[in-house]
């Protein structure tokens, strides 16, 4: 059969020779497969996550619950709260620094460059920026382990022919470099995240804003701080809860620049639990630390989506 | 005067800025096409002397680049279709159908995008091994259409519950049935969505690591971001076969880049601000 929309004009006709309505709830049939499949792969493997951090299991046999013992342990883990104290870094990285540089190219893209230079210059700029993005982090460790090698890296040898051999290092290698090394790399992996957002939100506020600031004689910082950032404020809750959880969410990248060396200097909660589990094969203790960072990555998010709805409600 | 002066020197910041972001880029093309001795005698900045291929060629057939392709294109692509099968089944009940508890269930949904890989890795490992899909193709592409369908429900819900009502009784009335308002007016009208959807499936599945890490072990099973991490993590390759793998993982990535630009920077806002 056909349904067009035209034969709208038998709406009356055909209701009264009584179809009648039947409960809202079938719909929930089509509800069946998503949920069923949820609990398969999310649900029950998330509930037997919980319930493994309570044992001592070691992937063979049956857990022995063991109560709070593995949460005990991690308070007095170094490694742990060395892992943690990382993610601090990896939240700078992710989400902190790519959203305060994001916002000023956006603006200054958005603003100088879309204005002056036209949509196509600032298409090309924009794509530069992104591309990062969509690179599987694997390669981007791949490209970046090698640029910042120690010996024969492109980032020493360029240090040499600028005559600056006493700069060269270790980058990855010595444990005082190597976390801010991490975090170069995943500055430039996460940048262009925020400015495409920022720069589609700039694009809802009314130029007439910036016209009339600009009249009144408001410069170029006046007008981003008074009328861009406020104007962008939803965006940039977004950017931030996603980066942050992205944040403590990061594996990929240490895996392949460091495994989370030299000496644990970089290791994070992520990388942390996967050794724990595939390597140390302390089931248990891994389940244990991946329930911690899940707990800090619930709470974190429902503070975000509270600070957005409560912004959509005020706009 | 000086307002129009002072537009270059921010245009050619922006330009530095933007050369620095794709400098690796350009610097492992360069190298990719270098012989080793080449390499070792000139460093990774100079020009290539000529194009040498053996370095691609190797590291192609050594690692078997392109059953990592198939496998990825596999994996990605079957991901992509039912993820957004799943989503629409879903979104139709919850945006549509305004289910009972509605608010509730999209909060389920939520909260399982929202849970780390970290936390359902070793169940899933030892779960997939007791059902004997450990190490297939097939498992990851379950896991991950659940996964990526979270967040296409979550999308997908709100987008219908803006659906024009009126069409939807109009079909009704004219004697459809649910099944048919879905796949004849619902996914057609809504095809723009889906079309976005279903790229960022794709590429997100694409450049997954972890679970692939851990789920597929075998060669003849692995994607191309696990294969290339697995080799780096390892430490067994020269300079010269780095930057053929490098290159080798970045052009797919180009590919799609230039393929969905427009889908991706419009989808990303429309996902991020819903």
């Amino acid at each position: 059969m056909t349904v067009t929309v035209e034969k709208r004009g038998v709406t009356g006709k055909a209701a009264q020779a009584g179809h009648p309505r039947r409960p809202r709830d079938s719909y929930a049939l089509f509800l069946l497969p998503g949920v069923l499949a949820f609990l398969a792969v999310i649900i029950v493997p998330f509930l037997m996550n919980t319930y493994v951090g309570f044992t001592d299991w070691q992937g063979v046999g049956s857990p022995d619950w063991t109560g709070l013992a593995n949460y005990r342990e991690l308070m007095d883990d170094s490694e742990f709260w060395a892992s943690f104290r990382h993610s601090l870094f990896m939240v700078v990285a992710m989400a902190a620094v790519p959203t305060a540089v994001g916002l000023v190219l956006a603006a200054a893209l958005f603003d100088y460059v879309g204005k002056h230079f036209g949509s196509r210059v600032t298409a090309v700029l924009r794509a530069c920026f992104y591309l990062p993005q969509v690179l599987p982090i694997a390669v981007a460790g791949i490209v970046w382990s090698w640029i910042l090698a120690p010996d024969n890296g492109s980032l020493n040898a360029l240090l040499k022919a600028v005559g600056l051999s006493s700069w060269q290092q270790d980058w990855l290698g010595d444990p005082d470099i190597a976390l801010y090394s991490v975090m170069g790399v995943m500055v430039w992996v996460q940048l262009g995240f925020p400015l495409v957002v920022f720069m589609a939100g700039l694009q809802r506020v009314d130029p007439q804003l910036y016209e009339a600031a600009e009249l009144d004689g408001a410069g170029w910082w006046r007008r981003f701080w008074h009328i861009t950032l406020p104007q962008i404020r939803p965006e940039i809750y977004v950017v931030l809860t996603w980066c942050t959880i992205a944040a403590l969410k990061v594996f990929g990248a240490v895996y392949v620049l460091t495994k989370g060396g030299p000496g644990g200097a970089t290791d994070v909660p992520s990388y942390f639990s996967f050794t724990t589990f595939f390597e140390k094969t302390q089931v248990g203790y891994g389940a244990a630390i991946s329930t911690v960072l899940t707990v800090i990555i619930l709470a974190l998010s429902l503070i975000g989506l509270r600070l957005q709805t409560r912004e959509e409600d005020r706009s | 005067m000086s307002r129009a002066l002072r537009r270059y020197p921010v245009l050619a910041a922006l330009c530095v800025a933007a050369l620095f972001m794709i400098v690796p880029f350009l610097i492992v093309t360069l190298n990719a096409f270098k012989s080793p001795a080449e390499y070792s005698q000139n460093g990774p900045l100079s020009l290539p002397d000529g194009l040498y291929l053996d370095g691609l060629k190797d590291f192609w057939e050594r690692v078997d680049y392109a059953q990592k392709l198939f496998n990825s294109v596999l994996i990605s692509g079957a991901v992509a279709v039912l993820a957004v099968v799943l989503s629409i089944l879903n979104a139709y009940a919850i945006g549509i159908g305004r289910i009972k508890g509605r608010p509730w269930v999209l909060a389920f949904f939520v909260l399982a995008n929202m849970l780390p890989q970290e936390a359902l890795v070793y169940p899933i490992y030892y779960l997939s091994k007791e059902a004997g899909l450990y190490d297939t193709r097939l498992s990851v592409i379950i896991v991950f259409t659940v996964i990526q369908a979270a967040f296409g429900t979550y999308l997908l819900s709100s987008v219908l519950g803006q659906f024009p009502r009126e069409i939807i009784e109009a079909a009704k009335i004219d004697g459809a049935s649910k099944w048919q308002v879905l796949w004849r007016i619902v996914v057609p009208v809504s095809r723009p969505t889906l079309g976005v959807l279903m790229v960022f499936f794709f590429i997100w599945t694409w450049n997954e690591f972890l679970l692939p890490l851990v789920m597929l072990i075998s060669n003849d099973n692995q994607t191309v971001s696990v294969a290339l991490g697995v080799l780096q993590g390892q430490r067994l390759m020269d300079a010269t076969m780095t930057n053929a793998a490098a290159l080798l993982g970045v052009l797919p990535a180009i590919v799609f880049f230039l393929l969905f630009q427009r889908t991706l920077t419009r989808g990303i806002a429309v996902g991020a601000v819903k």
